[in-house]
């Protein structure tokens, strides 16, 4: 048993139903009790869709405990698949249907027989994965189903087409900014003279699939989704993949080198430097902010990143690299991947954190004090406590981080968003600072530094009122010492005294 | 299908219920925060944590004084101890919260291992030394506000009993220095006589502390002296119940905690119609009255009063239908304040429906339809969703309480929509907070209203196929 509070990667039905729910006409039906129909609920408030979401409960109730589902499932799919009449319905597995052990790929075959479209069972164990490696095997589950079928019925397209392609893998419902990358990406492969021939599994439809080895590559913009899929592809139809994300403006030239090099091997012929040429420096504005003085003002200044393994990296990278930040530390919840992001950035920070412990992360983040924080909604809020401002660059994420205007994170309009982004967090901590010096005098709450709040010393009336007259940004870091000192010395109350003596020592 | 007979006596039917509600475990949510001295340990896995993180939004940053227990796959496969595990847990709560209480949540997944943690609350409870109490929250037999049920049960076993004759003298009369302190004793004397002379009466069910102190009042008026809450603002003042004492629901999902109450603690329950709307707090208060022989005082006028600071309200709802998917059991009560000011309910659907508990309510329904000349509505238990959205389409009514689930879906088809989760959490209790219901159930009526002249109503691009 582990005492958890929060946690950043969901468990694995929501997975599967963010691949179920991206695609057209296909229906979900989860194995679950009463109540566990929340991913509806959040589809239908994040994203403010439209429509119903396709996703149903077979629900798990006292009788089933009893007597098992039996008829149950398949009753409930059969009926889904006249009602809506879907292409596929993807029974999806949770937590109880795990520690139940039906034979759910006993159901999903008896269904099938009465089901006009297809039906799967999802290959996924609650206890083995998290929602996004879930994620990426139902993608990589559905694409494989489909290809085969179309295989054995020889409906498998032999040609290439005509001029470069490519397949975008891994846009997805509730992912993060993934509908303005989307858009951003297709925009992007238009300028290089590359046709979109698929994008999954955001909008597509199943009967598409069997297109996808028309493509003459695959674009995988995230580390998370889709690189399953792009494997499958690759070793199944020799389909190449580009698994570097275009995220900054650095990243998006390697990116896009990177299809040059693939398009070229297979003989298109093109040359995208005059393109990248024109676009760092003239389009993007990130190239030339960089070089400017507000981002001069920025040098060396500290900073925290946390978030998945795309995007912690990704702006680990640009802070580093592009604006000369000082990333103390990055870090990741993807621990099942932690290797590749220790490869991807650690000679971009000074340190490294793989966890999915969020008080860890409170707690390296009130040590280092960092100057900025660019985490998930949970660093946020770590943020707010601590007065410093934070920038969200990953899911876990609430509605404001669904905006309905155009904000990508990828590609050349991608770098102006960050580079905004990442300018508005700095300034606001300036100002903030700027105020507390020159008469900023709203006596503020004393930062509680360490999360867990396990302090066992006291601070009497007046030394806490001397502590509330030192400004803002350097309070922490006085409190701090000060305690450092006294548990040195085994002091259990703090008084002025105390607090002189700190100073005089170690110059708190 | 057959709709809107003109039926004068309730239906009942059960459907397959396939329909979206809350997990009964997001009553840790407002229970935590009602009971300040507690700590809600919800036993389950990362789908339960998910749930609350998702469902309880800003809350989970504000040092919740509730958690997780997640399960791994060493504790589904009993490779590791149960008891080892939850003690462990419980000091590190112990040591980091020190609460006066830790309410143990037994979700799906304990209910499935069968985790026997009624057997090892009273173990730990006399070894770590703070009070365990258990509550089978689980979305295997419960919906949504049931949860508070399930836990208040629990909570009833633990209340005091009061202390035997020999020590109260000495203790009572500590306690009552203490709580009279500084006042003269004529003044005590003259509080008391305020109150008529009548047996202990103990209210369940937790709401805001001040609806509490708002009914603590309205009753006072009628010279009723309420003994206590459960749950009161901390665990240390759970109420002392006795055998024979009164107790009376305040909302319509309590029915185990009214019944362990009967039968545990051999009170005597007052069945009476729910303090929703002024309708039903006059009810409410005549029947708690009728019972100890109280002629009750100016309920009339005062409910006459606020019904016509309400008409603003009502103007923009009479006459309209309404309809209930069902999804918290507040509907039976909702429905019928709605009814009242001059709505039509075609459905009312509702997760379970106890039909002894809500007795008084069902009652005061019908008798309502009747004065107000509409048709009864059919009450669809357990409903299903799918069935549902066929039968407003169909229907077409003017508003739909629903989840969250299915508002904006509905929206984007031209139906007014009220989210009824916000029913439970705001205040709606009482004379005063009529008004806060009719505010919410007004709200997409006047949204619309506003947008009225800019004629996109319809905001789906086929015609609306679920």
């Amino acid at each position: 048993m582990k005492l958890a509070y929060w946690m950043y990667a969901g468990p694995a039905h929501i997975g599967t139903l963010r691949i179920a729910s991206s695609f057209k006409n296909v229906h979900a039906i989860m194995h679950a009790p009463l109540g566990d129909d929340y991913f509806n609920v959040m589809r239908s408030m994040l994203e403010r869709e439209r429509d119903f979401t396709p996703v149903t409960a077979s629900i798990v109730d006292r009788n089933v405990l009893a007597r098992g589902s039996q008829e149950k499932v398949v009753n409930n799919i059969v009926r889904k698949d006249g009602e809506e009449k879907p292409d596929l319905i993807v029974l999806t597995p949770t937590c109880t249907s795990s520690i139940l052990q039906e034979d759910l790929a006993n159901f999903v075959e008896r269904a099938q027989m009465d089901a006009q479209g297809d039906v799967l069972l999802a290959d996924v164990n609650h206890y083995r994965y998290n929602e996004l490696q879930a994620a990426d095997r139902t993608l990589h589950q559905i694409v494989k189903f489909y290809l085969e079928k179309a295989r054995k019925k020889e409906q498998l397209p032999q040609e290439k087409t005509e001029h470069p392609s490519v397949n975008i893998i891994g846009i997805s419902t509730l992912g993060f900014h993934n509908q303005h990358d989307c858009r951003e990406l297709k925009q992007l492969m238009k300028d290089l003279g590359i046709e979109v021939n698929e994008v999954i599994p955001d909008g597509a439809s199943v009967h598409n699939l069997k297109n996808l080895p028309k493509a003459w590559f695959n674009l995988v913009p995230y580390r998370e989704l889709g690189v399953a899929t792009a494997q499958y592809l690759e070793e199944e139809f020799n389909l190449p993949y580009v698994d570097i994300t275009p995220m900054g403006v650095v990243e998006t030239a390697r990116c896009i080198r990177k299809i040059q090099q693939i398009l070229n091997e297979q003989g298109a012929n093109v040359d995208y430097e005059e393109f990248i040429n024109e676009q760092t420096l003239y389009v993007s504005q990130a190239a030339w902010f960089s070089r400017s003085i507000d981002c001069q003002n920025l040098t060396g200044k500290k900073a925290v990143v946390f978030g998945d393994n795309t995007h912690a990296a990704a702006i680990t990278k640009i802070l580093a690299r592009e604006m000369g930040i000082h990333v103390v530390l990055a870090g990741t919840y993807c621990k099942y991947d932690a290797d590749w992001f220790k490869e991807q950035v650690s000679e971009y920070c000074d340190q490294v954190l793989i966890s999915d412990d969020n008080g860890e992360i409170g707690d390296a983040i009130a040590r280092i004090e960092p100057s900025a924080i660019f985490g998930t909604q949970m660093e946020r809020h770590v943020g707010k406590r601590l007065d410093i401002p934070c920038g969200v660059i990953a899911a876990p994420i609430h509605i404001q981080n669904f905006p309905i205007g155009y904000k990508p994170f990828c590609g050349y309009e991608g770098t102006n968003q960050i580079a905004d982004l990442v300018y508005n967090s700095f300034t606001l901590g300036m100002e903030d600072h700027l105020l507390e010096i020159f008469g900023g005098h709203d006596t503020k709450e004393v930062i509680t530094k360490g999360i867990s709040a396990d302090s066992d010393l006291n601070w009497n009336k007046e030394a806490q009122a001397e502590l509330n007259k030192v400004p803002g940004f350097v309070r922490g870091k006085v409190k701090r010492n000060t305690e450092k000192f006294a548990r040195e010395r085994g002091f259990s109350e703090i008084t002025l005294e105390v607090m002189y003596a700190a100073k005089e020592a170690v110059g708190a | 299908m057959t709709l809107a007979q003109e039926s004068t006596s309730l239906q009942f039917e059960c459907e397959t219920g396939n329909y979206h509600t809350f997990c009964p475990i997001s009553c840790v949510a407002w229970l935590y925060q009602k009971i300040e001295d507690s700590f809600f340990l919800v036993i389950g896995t990362k789908t339960c944590g998910y749930f609350l993180q998702n469902a309880m939004g800003v809350m989970i940053f504000a040092e919740p004084r509730y958690a997780m227990a997640e399960l791994e796959e060493g504790d589904i496969s009993a490779q590791l101890k149960d008891y080892e595990e939850l003690k462990r847990l419980c000091l590190q709560i112990k040591r980091d919260r020190n609460p006066s209480v830790i309410v143990w949540i037994g979700t799906c997944t304990t209910e499935i291992i069968k985790m026997d943690l009624e057997g090892l609350a009273p173990k730990l409870e006399s070894e770590i030394g703070i009070p365990i109490v258990t509550a089978r929250a689980n979305g295997l037999d419960y919906a949504f506000t049931q949860g508070e049920d399930t836990v208040l049960a629990s909570m009833a076993h633990k209340c005091p009993k009061s202390v035997k004759e020999e020590e109260e003298k000495e203790e009572r009369n500590a306690i009552h220095k203490l709580l009279n302190f500084g006042r003269k004793k004529e003044d005590i004397s003259q509080e008391e006589s305020e109150y008529k002379d009548h047996p202990p009466l103990v209210l369940f069910g937790s709401l805001p502390d001040p609806v509490v102190t708002n009914l603590t009042l309205e009753l006072k008026k009628q010279g009723v002296k309420i003994s206590g809450w459960l749950p009161s603002k901390r665990y240390t003042e759970l109420p002392v119940i006795d055998e024979g004492y009164y107790v009376s629901g305040v909302n319509p999902f309590l029915s185990r905690t009214a019944t362990t109450l009967m039968r545990r603690r051999k009170c005597k329950l007052i069945g009476a119609p729910f303090p929703i709307g002024p309708d039903g707090t006059r009810a409410w208060i005549e029947k708690i009255c009728s019972v100890f022989n109280i002629e009750p005082q100016g309920l009339e006028e005062r409910e006459a009063k606020i019904w016509e600071s309400l008409e603003e309200y009502i103007k923009l709802i009479r006459g309209k239908s309404v309809f209930f998917m069902g999804d918290n059991l507040l509907e039976i009560s909702l429905a019928r304040f709605l009814i009242r000011c001059g709505m039509t309910c075609p459905e009312i659907g509702i997760p379970y429906m106890d039909k002894r508990y809500q007795k008084a309510e069902l009652d005061f329904l019908e008798k309502t339809c009747n004065e107000m000349g509409v048709p009864v509505p059919r009450i669809v238990e357990k409903p299903d969703n799918y069935n549902q959205i066929q039968r407003i389409y169909e229907l077409k009514p003017d508003l739909v309480i629903t989840g969250m689930a299915h508002a904006n879906p509905l929206e984007a088809r031209g139906i007014n929509t009220k989210w009824s989760v916000e029913f439970t959490f705001a205040q709606i209790h009482g004379f005063t907070n009529a008004r806060d219901i009719l505010e919410l159930a007004t709200r997409p009526l006047r949204r619309n209203n506003n947008l009225k002249e800019l004629g996109w109503e319809k905001l789906v691009k086929e015609e609306a196929k679920i």
